[in-house]
Protein backbone atom coordinates (compact mmCIF):
# COMPACT_ATOMS: atom_id res chain seq x y z
CA UNK A 1 0.00 0.00 0.00
CA UNK A 2 2.75 2.47 0.94
CA UNK A 3 5.01 1.39 -2.22
CA UNK A 4 2.19 1.93 -4.14
CA UNK A 5 1.34 5.07 -2.56
CA UNK A 6 4.88 6.27 -3.04
CA UNK A 7 4.80 5.46 -6.70
CA UNK A 8 2.03 7.29 -7.41
CA UNK A 9 3.93 10.42 -6.06
CA UNK A 10 7.10 9.54 -8.18
CA UNK A 11 4.78 9.36 -11.25
CA UNK A 12 2.91 13.19 -10.14
CA UNK A 13 6.19 14.50 -9.24
CA UNK A 14 7.70 13.75 -12.87
CA UNK A 15 5.12 14.61 -14.76
CA UNK A 16 4.07 18.37 -12.69
CA UNK A 17 7.96 18.94 -13.36
CA UNK A 18 7.25 18.00 -17.04
CA UNK A 19 4.83 20.49 -16.55
CA UNK A 20 6.91 23.06 -15.36
CA UNK A 21 9.38 22.55 -17.72
CA UNK A 22 7.24 22.95 -20.45
CA UNK A 23 5.73 26.53 -19.06
CA UNK A 24 9.46 27.53 -18.83
CA UNK A 25 10.05 26.64 -22.71
CA UNK A 26 7.21 28.61 -23.13
CA UNK A 27 8.46 31.45 -21.14
CA UNK A 28 11.86 31.59 -23.01
CA UNK A 29 9.98 31.33 -26.35
CA UNK A 30 8.35 34.48 -25.15
CA UNK A 31 10.81 36.12 -23.69
CA UNK A 32 13.59 35.58 -26.29
CA UNK A 33 11.10 36.97 -29.13
CA UNK A 34 10.81 40.28 -27.14
CA UNK A 35 13.16 43.12 -26.76
CA UNK A 36 15.54 44.08 -25.85
CA UNK A 37 18.09 41.41 -26.72
CA UNK A 38 21.09 40.78 -24.50
CA UNK A 39 23.62 40.61 -26.99
CA UNK A 40 26.84 41.06 -25.26
CA UNK A 41 26.01 38.13 -22.74
CA UNK A 42 25.13 35.86 -25.23
CA UNK A 43 28.40 36.60 -27.22
CA UNK A 44 30.13 36.00 -23.95
CA UNK A 45 28.13 32.60 -23.30
CA UNK A 46 29.09 31.21 -26.62
CA UNK A 47 32.73 32.03 -26.16
CA UNK A 48 32.33 30.34 -22.58
CA UNK A 49 30.75 27.24 -24.14
CA UNK A 50 32.31 26.62 -27.35
CA UNK A 51 36.01 28.06 -26.87
CA UNK A 52 35.92 26.25 -23.23
CA UNK A 53 34.37 22.75 -24.44
CA UNK A 54 36.82 22.43 -27.39
CA UNK A 55 39.56 20.57 -26.23
CA UNK A 56 37.34 18.17 -24.30
CA UNK A 57 35.40 17.55 -27.53
CA UNK A 58 38.62 17.36 -29.85
CA UNK A 59 39.93 14.97 -27.70
CA UNK A 60 36.84 12.87 -27.06
CA UNK A 61 36.13 12.89 -30.85
CA UNK A 62 39.82 11.55 -31.54
CA UNK A 63 39.69 9.27 -29.62
CA UNK A 64 36.13 7.78 -30.67
CA UNK A 65 37.25 7.98 -34.36
CA UNK A 66 40.12 5.63 -33.18
CA UNK A 67 38.99 3.05 -31.29
CA UNK A 68 35.85 3.06 -33.29
CA UNK A 69 37.80 2.13 -36.32
CA UNK A 70 40.20 -0.35 -34.34
CA UNK A 71 37.32 -2.39 -32.92
CA UNK A 72 35.61 -2.30 -36.58
CA UNK A 73 38.23 -3.32 -38.46
CA UNK A 74 39.06 -7.32 -37.37
CA UNK A 75 35.20 -8.23 -38.23
CA UNK A 76 35.38 -6.20 -41.61
CA UNK A 77 38.70 -7.88 -42.61
CA UNK A 78 37.09 -11.71 -41.49
CA UNK A 79 34.42 -10.97 -43.95
CA UNK A 80 36.31 -8.97 -46.90
CA UNK A 81 34.97 -5.91 -46.39
CA UNK A 82 37.58 -3.63 -44.93
CA UNK A 83 37.54 -1.60 -47.79
CA UNK A 84 34.07 0.16 -46.76
CA UNK A 85 36.07 0.79 -43.64
CA UNK A 86 35.44 4.82 -44.73
CA UNK A 87 32.14 4.87 -45.85
CA UNK A 88 31.00 2.64 -42.59
CA UNK A 89 32.96 4.98 -40.15
CA UNK A 90 31.82 8.43 -42.10
CA UNK A 91 28.29 7.28 -42.01
CA UNK A 92 27.88 5.75 -38.36
CA UNK A 93 29.76 8.96 -36.86
CA UNK A 94 27.93 11.28 -38.87
CA UNK A 95 24.43 10.33 -38.47
CA UNK A 96 24.68 9.01 -35.00
CA UNK A 97 27.41 8.51 -32.86
CA UNK A 98 29.01 11.61 -33.00
CA UNK A 99 26.62 13.85 -32.65
CA UNK A 100 25.03 11.52 -29.45
CA UNK A 101 28.42 11.21 -27.80
CA UNK A 102 29.25 15.03 -28.15
CA UNK A 103 25.72 15.94 -27.13
CA UNK A 104 26.39 13.74 -24.30
CA UNK A 105 29.94 15.35 -23.34
CA UNK A 106 28.62 18.50 -23.44
CA UNK A 107 25.13 17.88 -21.28
CA UNK A 108 28.06 16.64 -18.70
CA UNK A 109 30.36 19.75 -19.54
CA UNK A 110 27.68 23.01 -20.37
CA UNK A 111 24.28 21.10 -18.47
CA UNK A 112 26.29 20.86 -15.37
CA UNK A 113 28.19 24.05 -15.53
CA UNK A 114 24.32 26.08 -16.26
CA UNK A 115 22.95 23.93 -13.83
CA UNK A 116 25.25 25.16 -11.17
CA UNK A 117 26.57 28.29 -11.74
CA UNK A 118 22.26 29.50 -11.92
CA UNK A 119 21.84 27.34 -8.92
CA UNK A 120 24.47 29.46 -7.06
CA UNK A 121 23.73 32.74 -8.23
CA UNK A 122 20.39 31.84 -7.06
CA UNK A 123 21.67 30.83 -3.29
CA UNK A 124 23.50 33.45 -3.49
CA UNK A 125 20.80 35.66 -4.30
CA UNK A 126 22.95 37.35 -6.89
CA UNK A 127 19.37 36.42 -9.48
CA UNK A 128 16.78 38.86 -6.53
CA UNK A 129 20.11 41.90 -7.08
CA UNK A 130 19.93 41.34 -11.06
CA UNK A 131 16.05 41.96 -10.85
CA UNK A 132 16.43 44.84 -8.32
CA UNK A 133 18.94 46.17 -10.82
CA UNK A 134 16.08 46.47 -13.18
CA UNK A 135 17.03 43.54 -15.38
CA UNK A 136 15.11 40.80 -16.56
CA UNK A 137 16.93 37.60 -15.15
CA UNK A 138 14.93 35.39 -17.49
CA UNK A 139 16.04 37.32 -20.61
CA UNK A 140 19.85 38.01 -18.95
CA UNK A 141 20.52 34.63 -17.85
CA UNK A 142 17.95 31.92 -19.56
CA UNK A 143 17.62 33.31 -22.67
CA UNK A 144 21.31 34.02 -23.18
CA UNK A 145 22.71 30.68 -22.46
CA UNK A 146 19.63 28.51 -24.13
CA UNK A 147 20.27 30.23 -27.49
CA UNK A 148 24.53 30.09 -27.11
CA UNK A 149 23.75 25.92 -26.61
CA UNK A 150 21.51 25.61 -29.40
CA UNK A 151 24.00 27.96 -31.96
CA UNK A 152 27.29 26.08 -30.43
CA UNK A 153 26.18 22.43 -30.09
CA UNK A 154 26.13 22.25 -33.70
CA UNK A 155 29.31 23.53 -34.13
CA UNK A 156 31.02 21.41 -31.68
CA UNK A 157 29.38 18.28 -33.49
CA UNK A 158 30.77 19.10 -36.92
CA UNK A 159 34.09 20.14 -35.17
CA UNK A 160 34.24 16.56 -33.19
CA UNK A 161 32.78 14.33 -36.56
CA UNK A 162 35.48 15.87 -38.39
CA UNK A 163 38.35 15.22 -35.74
CA UNK A 164 36.67 11.58 -34.88
CA UNK A 165 37.01 10.86 -38.80
CA UNK A 166 41.25 11.98 -38.66
CA UNK A 167 41.54 9.46 -35.82
CA UNK A 168 39.44 6.87 -37.53
CA UNK A 169 42.05 8.04 -40.97
CA UNK A 170 45.18 7.35 -38.66
CA UNK A 171 44.20 3.91 -38.09
CA UNK A 172 43.48 3.07 -41.60
CA UNK A 173 46.91 5.09 -42.57
CA UNK A 174 49.01 3.24 -39.57
CA UNK A 175 47.15 -0.30 -40.23
CA UNK A 176 45.57 -0.51 -43.84
CA UNK A 177 48.00 1.29 -45.83
CA UNK A 178 45.18 3.73 -47.00
CA UNK A 179 46.80 7.47 -47.42
CA UNK A 180 44.60 10.42 -45.79
CA UNK A 181 43.36 11.80 -49.69
CA UNK A 182 41.92 8.16 -50.60
CA UNK A 183 40.59 7.60 -47.09
CA UNK A 184 38.79 11.40 -47.34
CA UNK A 185 37.71 10.80 -50.87
CA UNK A 186 36.30 7.74 -49.46
CA UNK A 187 34.28 9.39 -47.00
CA UNK A 188 32.88 12.56 -48.99
CA UNK A 189 31.72 9.72 -51.69
CA UNK A 190 30.24 8.13 -49.30
CA UNK A 191 28.38 10.52 -47.19
CA UNK A 192 24.51 12.24 -48.70
CA UNK A 193 22.81 14.97 -48.01
CA UNK A 194 20.19 12.67 -46.12
CA UNK A 195 23.52 12.09 -43.72
CA UNK A 196 24.25 15.26 -42.72
CA UNK A 197 21.36 17.54 -43.22
CA UNK A 198 19.14 15.69 -40.70
CA UNK A 199 21.85 14.94 -38.06
CA UNK A 200 22.98 18.63 -38.37
CA UNK A 201 19.12 19.60 -37.71
CA UNK A 202 18.87 17.54 -34.56
CA UNK A 203 21.87 19.05 -32.57
CA UNK A 204 20.00 22.36 -32.69
CA UNK A 205 17.28 20.34 -30.45
CA UNK A 206 20.52 18.83 -28.59
CA UNK A 207 21.63 22.15 -27.66
CA UNK A 208 18.53 23.29 -26.81
CA UNK A 209 17.69 20.75 -25.07
CA UNK A 210 21.13 21.15 -22.87
CA UNK A 211 20.77 24.78 -22.28
CA UNK A 212 16.87 24.39 -21.39
CA UNK A 213 17.27 21.57 -18.74
CA UNK A 214 20.11 22.98 -17.47
CA UNK A 215 18.99 26.46 -16.91
CA UNK A 216 15.23 24.99 -15.60
CA UNK A 217 17.39 22.98 -12.76
CA UNK A 218 19.66 25.90 -11.93
CA UNK A 219 16.86 28.62 -12.14
CA UNK A 220 14.42 26.76 -9.78
CA UNK A 221 17.22 25.78 -7.75
CA UNK A 222 16.32 25.05 -3.76
CA UNK A 223 18.10 27.05 -1.17
CA UNK A 224 21.43 25.73 0.45
CA UNK A 225 24.58 24.43 -1.44
CA UNK A 226 22.56 21.05 -1.20
CA UNK A 227 20.10 22.42 -3.80
CA UNK A 228 23.41 23.61 -6.23
CA UNK A 229 24.97 20.02 -6.27
CA UNK A 230 21.71 18.72 -7.16
CA UNK A 231 20.82 21.10 -9.43
CA UNK A 232 23.96 20.67 -11.29
CA UNK A 233 23.47 16.52 -10.70
CA UNK A 234 19.74 16.24 -12.05
CA UNK A 235 20.43 18.63 -15.14
CA UNK A 236 22.68 15.77 -16.18
CA UNK A 237 20.67 13.16 -16.03
CA UNK A 238 17.44 14.93 -17.10
CA UNK A 239 19.93 16.05 -20.36
CA UNK A 240 20.93 12.88 -21.25
CA UNK A 241 17.77 11.17 -20.65
CA UNK A 242 15.71 13.59 -22.84
CA UNK A 243 19.14 13.56 -25.89
CA UNK A 244 17.82 9.63 -26.47
CA UNK A 245 14.14 10.64 -26.52
CA UNK A 246 15.37 13.27 -29.08
CA UNK A 247 17.68 11.18 -31.14
CA UNK A 248 15.05 8.78 -30.98
CA UNK A 249 12.08 10.98 -32.48
CA UNK A 250 14.60 12.27 -35.24
CA UNK A 251 15.88 8.97 -36.49
CA UNK A 252 11.84 8.13 -36.85
CA UNK A 253 11.04 11.12 -38.70
CA UNK A 254 14.51 10.42 -41.04
CA UNK A 255 13.29 7.46 -42.12
CA UNK A 256 9.87 8.79 -42.67
CA UNK A 257 11.74 11.49 -45.22
CA UNK A 258 14.60 9.68 -46.55
CA UNK B 1 0.23 46.66 21.76
CA UNK B 2 -0.43 49.31 18.74
CA UNK B 3 2.44 50.73 17.11
CA UNK B 4 1.00 54.08 16.66
CA UNK B 5 0.94 54.07 20.83
CA UNK B 6 4.64 54.91 20.97
CA UNK B 7 4.97 58.57 19.57
CA UNK B 8 8.18 59.08 17.50
CA UNK B 9 10.59 62.35 18.42
CA UNK B 10 12.45 62.06 15.11
CA UNK B 11 11.09 64.93 13.00
CA UNK B 12 9.19 63.95 10.40
CA UNK B 13 9.42 64.85 6.66
CA UNK B 14 7.30 63.15 3.41
CA UNK B 15 6.90 59.68 3.30
CA UNK B 16 9.22 57.55 0.75
CA UNK B 17 7.36 54.26 1.31
CA UNK B 18 4.22 53.12 2.99
CA UNK B 19 2.81 50.31 3.60
CA UNK B 20 -0.26 49.45 4.66
CA UNK B 21 -1.95 46.41 6.27
CA UNK B 22 0.60 44.10 4.46
CA UNK B 23 -0.57 40.16 4.69
CA UNK B 24 1.82 37.21 3.29
CA UNK B 25 1.54 33.62 3.91
CA UNK B 26 3.63 30.73 2.80
CA UNK B 27 1.92 27.79 2.37
CA UNK B 28 -0.17 27.49 6.14
CA UNK B 29 2.80 29.76 7.71
CA UNK B 30 1.26 33.66 7.77
CA UNK B 31 4.63 35.55 7.83
CA UNK B 32 3.22 38.94 7.76
CA UNK B 33 -0.27 39.90 9.22
CA UNK B 34 -0.78 43.31 8.53
CA UNK B 35 2.15 45.07 8.76
CA UNK B 36 2.09 49.05 8.65
CA UNK B 37 5.09 51.38 8.08
CA UNK B 38 5.82 55.06 7.01
CA UNK B 39 9.41 55.89 5.98
CA UNK B 40 10.13 59.12 5.64
CA UNK B 41 12.68 61.43 4.02
CA UNK B 42 16.00 61.66 5.21
CA UNK B 43 15.56 59.14 8.04
CA UNK B 44 17.06 56.07 8.95
CA UNK B 45 14.46 53.45 10.25
CA UNK B 46 15.37 50.15 11.95
CA UNK B 47 12.87 47.14 11.59
CA UNK B 48 13.85 44.79 14.42
CA UNK B 49 12.67 41.26 14.67
CA UNK B 50 13.58 37.36 15.52
CA UNK B 51 15.03 35.33 12.99
CA UNK B 52 11.96 34.10 10.93
CA UNK B 53 9.58 36.76 11.97
CA UNK B 54 9.43 38.11 8.18
CA UNK B 55 11.44 41.07 7.82
CA UNK B 56 13.35 40.13 4.66
CA UNK B 57 9.93 39.17 3.38
CA UNK B 58 9.10 42.48 3.54
CA UNK B 59 11.96 43.99 2.48
CA UNK B 60 11.29 41.93 -0.73
CA UNK B 61 7.88 42.71 -1.40
CA UNK B 62 9.05 46.37 -1.67
CA UNK B 63 11.15 46.02 -4.09
CA UNK B 64 8.73 43.37 -6.01
CA UNK B 65 10.98 40.15 -5.54
CA UNK B 66 7.80 38.64 -3.41
CA UNK B 67 4.25 39.62 -4.27
CA UNK B 68 2.16 40.46 -1.42
CA UNK B 69 -0.81 38.37 -0.98
CA UNK B 70 -2.89 41.70 0.02
CA UNK B 71 -1.96 45.30 1.08
CA UNK B 72 -0.79 48.69 -0.02
CA UNK B 73 2.44 49.43 -0.90
CA UNK B 74 3.31 53.33 -1.96
CA UNK B 75 7.39 53.89 -2.80
CA UNK B 76 7.89 57.64 -3.70
CA UNK B 77 4.03 58.40 -4.27
CA UNK B 78 3.70 55.25 -6.30
CA UNK B 79 1.35 52.26 -5.94
CA UNK B 80 3.68 49.93 -6.83
CA UNK B 81 1.26 47.08 -7.58
CA UNK B 82 -0.23 49.60 -10.42
CA UNK B 83 3.43 49.52 -12.03
CA UNK B 84 3.73 47.78 -15.24
CA UNK B 85 7.43 45.96 -15.32
CA UNK B 86 9.13 48.92 -17.33
CA UNK B 87 7.65 51.76 -14.48
CA UNK B 88 8.65 49.24 -11.53
CA UNK B 89 12.33 49.17 -12.94
CA UNK B 90 12.21 52.49 -13.34
CA UNK B 91 11.49 53.24 -9.54
CA UNK B 92 14.16 50.38 -8.65
CA UNK B 93 16.95 52.96 -9.96
CA UNK B 94 15.67 54.90 -7.19
CA UNK B 95 16.40 52.23 -4.55
CA UNK B 96 18.93 50.91 -3.51
CA UNK B 97 18.95 47.27 -2.19
CA UNK B 98 22.25 45.75 -0.04
CA UNK B 99 21.65 41.79 0.41
CA UNK B 100 22.11 39.87 3.19
CA UNK B 101 25.33 38.03 1.68
CA UNK B 102 26.28 40.75 -0.50
CA UNK B 103 25.04 38.62 -3.92
CA UNK B 104 27.85 40.32 -6.17
CA UNK B 105 28.06 39.03 -9.23
CA UNK B 106 30.56 35.95 -9.07
CA UNK B 107 31.64 36.22 -12.73
CA UNK B 108 32.23 39.84 -12.82
CA UNK B 109 34.74 42.14 -11.69
CA UNK B 110 34.41 44.99 -8.80
CA UNK B 111 34.21 47.41 -11.13
CA UNK B 112 31.41 45.21 -13.79
CA UNK B 113 29.42 45.02 -11.06
CA UNK B 114 29.25 48.58 -10.22
CA UNK B 115 28.64 49.20 -13.67
CA UNK B 116 25.96 46.58 -14.06
CA UNK B 117 23.06 48.79 -12.61
CA UNK B 118 24.61 51.64 -14.70
CA UNK B 119 23.64 49.79 -17.84
CA UNK B 120 20.71 49.16 -17.12
CA UNK B 121 19.66 52.79 -16.45
CA UNK B 122 20.89 54.43 -19.52
CA UNK B 123 18.92 57.26 -19.09
CA UNK B 124 19.49 58.02 -15.05
CA UNK B 125 23.70 58.34 -16.08
CA UNK B 126 25.90 59.60 -18.13
CA UNK B 127 27.38 56.41 -19.50
CA UNK B 128 30.72 58.69 -20.47
CA UNK B 129 31.14 58.97 -16.80
CA UNK B 130 30.58 55.47 -15.65
CA UNK B 131 34.42 55.48 -14.68
CA UNK B 132 34.18 58.59 -12.66
CA UNK B 133 31.13 57.09 -10.88
CA UNK B 134 32.64 53.91 -10.47
CA UNK B 135 35.54 55.73 -8.54
CA UNK B 136 33.40 57.83 -6.60
CA UNK B 137 31.57 54.76 -5.49
CA UNK B 138 34.82 52.56 -4.53
CA UNK B 139 36.03 55.43 -2.95
CA UNK B 140 33.40 56.33 -0.91
CA UNK B 141 33.25 52.79 0.63
CA UNK B 142 37.44 53.23 1.02
CA UNK B 143 38.09 50.46 -1.75
CA UNK B 144 38.88 51.89 -4.96
CA UNK B 145 42.00 49.68 -4.83
CA UNK B 146 39.69 46.88 -5.28
CA UNK B 147 38.16 47.83 -8.83
CA UNK B 148 39.51 45.30 -11.08
CA UNK B 149 39.83 42.62 -8.46
CA UNK B 150 36.76 39.26 -8.19
CA UNK B 151 34.64 39.20 -6.05
CA UNK B 152 36.05 36.09 -4.43
CA UNK B 153 39.37 37.90 -4.04
CA UNK B 154 37.93 39.82 -1.10
CA UNK B 155 37.29 39.26 2.41
CA UNK B 156 33.38 39.48 3.40
CA UNK B 157 33.71 42.34 4.78
CA UNK B 158 34.76 43.86 1.71
CA UNK B 159 32.57 42.43 -0.43
CA UNK B 160 29.81 44.15 1.91
CA UNK B 161 31.46 47.24 0.91
CA UNK B 162 31.35 46.99 -2.41
CA UNK B 163 28.14 45.50 -2.53
CA UNK B 164 26.82 49.11 -0.99
CA UNK B 165 29.13 51.08 -3.38
CA UNK B 166 26.95 49.29 -6.15
CA UNK B 167 24.01 50.46 -4.21
CA UNK B 168 24.81 53.31 -4.22
CA UNK B 169 25.81 53.80 -8.01
CA UNK B 170 22.33 55.40 -9.00
CA UNK B 171 22.85 57.82 -5.98
CA UNK B 172 19.39 56.33 -5.56
CA UNK B 173 16.59 57.91 -2.80
CA UNK B 174 16.41 55.08 -0.79
CA UNK B 175 18.34 52.34 0.86
CA UNK B 176 17.13 48.96 1.79
CA UNK B 177 19.61 47.05 3.66
CA UNK B 178 18.81 43.49 4.94
CA UNK B 179 21.22 42.34 7.79
CA UNK B 180 24.18 44.70 6.67
CA UNK B 181 26.11 43.76 9.64
CA UNK B 182 25.30 39.60 9.71
CA UNK B 183 28.17 37.19 9.20
CA UNK B 184 30.93 39.96 10.30
CA UNK B 185 33.09 40.20 12.46
CA UNK B 186 32.40 42.75 15.20
CA UNK B 187 35.13 44.95 14.04
CA UNK B 188 34.04 44.26 10.35
CA UNK B 189 30.21 45.21 11.65
CA UNK B 190 31.28 48.75 13.41
CA UNK B 191 33.08 49.85 10.03
CA UNK B 192 29.96 49.00 7.90
CA UNK B 193 27.67 51.00 10.51
CA UNK B 194 30.27 54.11 10.15
CA UNK B 195 30.03 53.63 6.46
CA UNK B 196 26.52 53.78 6.80
CA UNK B 197 26.28 56.75 8.83
CA UNK B 198 28.75 58.27 6.68
CA UNK B 199 26.37 57.41 3.34
CA UNK B 200 23.37 58.89 4.79
CA UNK B 201 25.23 61.92 5.40
CA UNK B 202 26.71 62.18 2.53
CA UNK B 203 23.83 61.31 -0.14
CA UNK B 204 20.65 62.48 1.67
CA UNK B 205 19.25 58.95 1.66
CA UNK B 206 16.43 57.45 3.64
CA UNK B 207 17.17 54.33 4.94
CA UNK B 208 15.68 51.03 6.20
CA UNK B 209 17.23 49.17 7.90
CA UNK B 210 16.72 45.15 8.25
CA UNK B 211 18.29 44.04 11.70
CA UNK B 212 18.11 42.56 14.67
CA UNK B 213 22.24 43.84 15.73
CA UNK B 214 21.10 46.22 18.42
CA UNK B 215 24.45 47.94 18.60
CA UNK B 216 23.76 49.08 14.88
CA UNK B 217 20.49 49.88 15.65
CA UNK B 218 21.98 51.93 18.97
CA UNK B 219 23.78 53.46 16.04
CA UNK B 220 22.33 54.32 12.99
CA UNK B 221 18.78 54.46 14.11
CA UNK B 222 16.42 57.63 14.23
CA UNK B 223 13.16 55.25 14.97
CA UNK B 224 12.63 52.28 15.36
CA UNK B 225 9.67 49.55 14.90
CA UNK B 226 9.59 45.89 16.44
CA UNK B 227 8.00 42.93 13.86
CA UNK B 228 6.38 40.52 16.09
CA UNK B 229 4.13 38.23 14.85
CA UNK B 230 3.90 39.58 11.24
CA UNK B 231 2.53 43.14 12.99
CA UNK B 232 4.68 46.13 13.75
CA UNK B 233 4.18 45.45 17.71
CA UNK B 234 5.50 48.43 19.01
CA UNK B 235 7.69 52.15 17.17
CA UNK B 236 9.58 54.79 19.08
CA UNK B 237 13.10 55.79 19.08
CA UNK B 238 16.15 53.64 20.00
CA UNK B 239 16.09 55.07 24.11
CA UNK B 240 12.19 54.64 24.04
CA UNK B 241 12.10 51.14 22.91
CA UNK B 242 15.21 50.05 25.57
CA UNK B 243 13.14 51.82 28.39
CA UNK B 244 10.64 50.00 27.82
CA UNK B 245 8.73 47.83 30.17
CA UNK B 246 7.25 44.96 27.91
CA UNK B 247 8.61 42.05 28.23
CA UNK B 248 8.66 41.30 24.58
CA UNK B 249 10.28 44.57 23.88
CA UNK B 250 13.07 43.80 26.39
CA UNK B 251 13.43 40.55 25.24
CA UNK B 252 15.32 42.17 22.21
CA UNK B 253 17.66 44.40 23.99
CA UNK B 254 19.10 41.98 26.62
Amino acid sequence: MEKSSSARESINDFFAEIGELTYFAGRYFREALSLPFEFREFLRQCYYMGNKSLLLVGVSGFILGLVFTLQTRPTLLEFGAVAWMPSMISVSIVREIGPVMIALICAGRIGSGIGAELGSMRVTEQIDAMEVSGTNPFKFLVVTRIMAATLMLPILVILGDFIALIGSAIIENIKGDVSFLLYFNEVFESLEFSDIFPATIKTFFFGFAIGLVGCFKGYNSKKGTAGVGKASNSAVVFTSMLLFIIDFIAVFVTDIFY
Amino acid sequence: MNAQQNSSTYKKGNPVIEIKDLYKKFGELKVLNGFNLQLFEGENLVIMGKSGSGKSVMIKCLVGLIEPDSGNIEILGKNISELNQKEMDELRAEIGFLFQGSALYDSMTVRENLEFPMRRHKNKVDIEKTDALVMEALESVDLAKTRDQMPEELSGGMQRRVALARALILKPKIILYDEPTTGLDPITAKEIIILMENIQEKYKTSSLIITHDVDCARVVSNRMILLLNGVDYVEGTFDELQASKDPKVQAFFK
